[in-house]
């Protein structure tokens, strides 16, 4: 008896459904990466009738009413130049200038001795501020942060922050660039 | 002479499609590996508002969600902005529950790397966002990220 030979399965429709599967999962796929800009809560306050003491110099007051507005150092500000102005207050300015924070000798590896501000950026919003509003003020705080790390990354490491690659130096220049923003106790004031 | 042109005139040979099949699944496994089912239906509306200095919020496990939008369905449920937490609506007193939950589901080590991702419309007043933003702070959760896309202001 001659063998016979076992069918050939016919494999043409296999194409077709890889296909059908294929998109199905083109369809179901979502390949956006979340971004945002990301901060840190400080820890609740255990005694709130206890303020915390910081020089007048030291603090750059943002605040933004309920209809977007700002008021940036008791005057009225704009969202296009608070970059500069939050800048220009962060940067350190030694020997000593009563109309700047004050300054902070730190002794940073890789760095070396350096000053550093003390000056602290105090954002307060109102319960009615828009969500967007509270978001632009935020970036453009963090953009003036950002802009002075890369000065200090261009300055002592020869190339802009987030391009910093060994661990110790995006540490180091953490360091010698703090970012300090504080966020105000929320208030009830009146009704809304 | 015309031992150079036999082959012509015949029509152009079919090409061979056997390994179409293998070129599919490559295709396919590619994006079943990519793919991330989404998981909560959205029952607000969340338009994120723009940033330029964003940073990119990778280890999606270790992420929870709060969304904060005006419902979808405004005619049932209003216009006001309201709080999302898995798949429900909730109130700001439900947050810290939440957040012991999410807890609670991550293993022991990476507790402490947990991040809040606050999904919020742009048009949502502050005034709920920081009460959540307090409930956070007393429930621990300290590591947050305002969602935004990527875009010139």
């Amino acid at each position: 008896m001659a063998r016979r030979a076992s069918p050939e399965i016919n494999a043409g429709s296999m194409a077709d459904i890889a296909f059908l599967l294929l998109i199905f999962f083109l369809v179901t796929t979502t390949m956006d990466v979340d971004t945002g800009i990301t901060r840190r809560l400080p820890p609740p306050v255990e005694n709130p009738d206890e303020d915390i003491k910081i020089k007048e110099r030291n603090i750059l007051n943002v605040l933004v009413n309920k209809n977007d507005r700002l008021l940036v150092d008791g005057k009225v500000g704009n969202i296009a130049t608070l970059k500069d102005v939050a800048k220009d207050f962060m940067i350190p300015v030694y020997p000593d200038d009563p109309n700047h924070p004050e300054t902070e000798l730190k002794t940073i590896d890789l760095i070396g001795e350096i000053h550093t501000s003390k000056g602290v950026i105090s954002l307060k919003n109102d319960r009615g501020t828009s969500y967007e509003m509270y978001i632009m003020v935020q970036n453009e705080l963090a953009r003036a942060f950002n802009e002075l790390k890369d000065e200090m990354a261009q300055k002592h490491f020869g190339t802009r922050f987030d391009k910093l690659i060994n661990e110790d130096e995006i540490k180091a220049v953490n360091e010698a660039v703090p970012v300090r923003i504080s966020e105000a106790e929320p208030e009830n004031i009146g009704d809304r | 002479m015309s031992k150079f042109k036999t082959k012509k005139g015949k029509g152009s040979p079919a090409i061979n499609t056997s390994s179409l099949p293998d070129i599919i699944f490559m295709l396919l496994f590619f994006f079943m590996v990519t793919t991330v089912m989404r998981e909560v239906t959205l029952r607000v509306k969340v338009r994120l508002p723009q940033a330029t200095e964003v940073q990119k919020l990778d280890k999606k496990s270790l992420v929870m969600y709060i969304y904060m939008g005006p419902p979808t369905n405004a005619a049932v449920y209003g216009t006001e902005s309201r709080i999302q937490l898995n798949d429900q609506f909730s109130r700001v007193e439900d947050v810290p529950e939440f957040i012991a939950r999410e807890r609670e589901a991550r293993n022991e080590a990476d507790r402490n790397f947990l991040t809040t991702s606050l999904k919020v419309h742009s048009e949502t007043k502050m005034g709920i966002v920081t009460d959540v933003k307090q409930e956070l702070r007393k429930s621990g959760a300290f590591r947050i990220n305002y969602s935004t896309l990527k875009g010139q202001n």
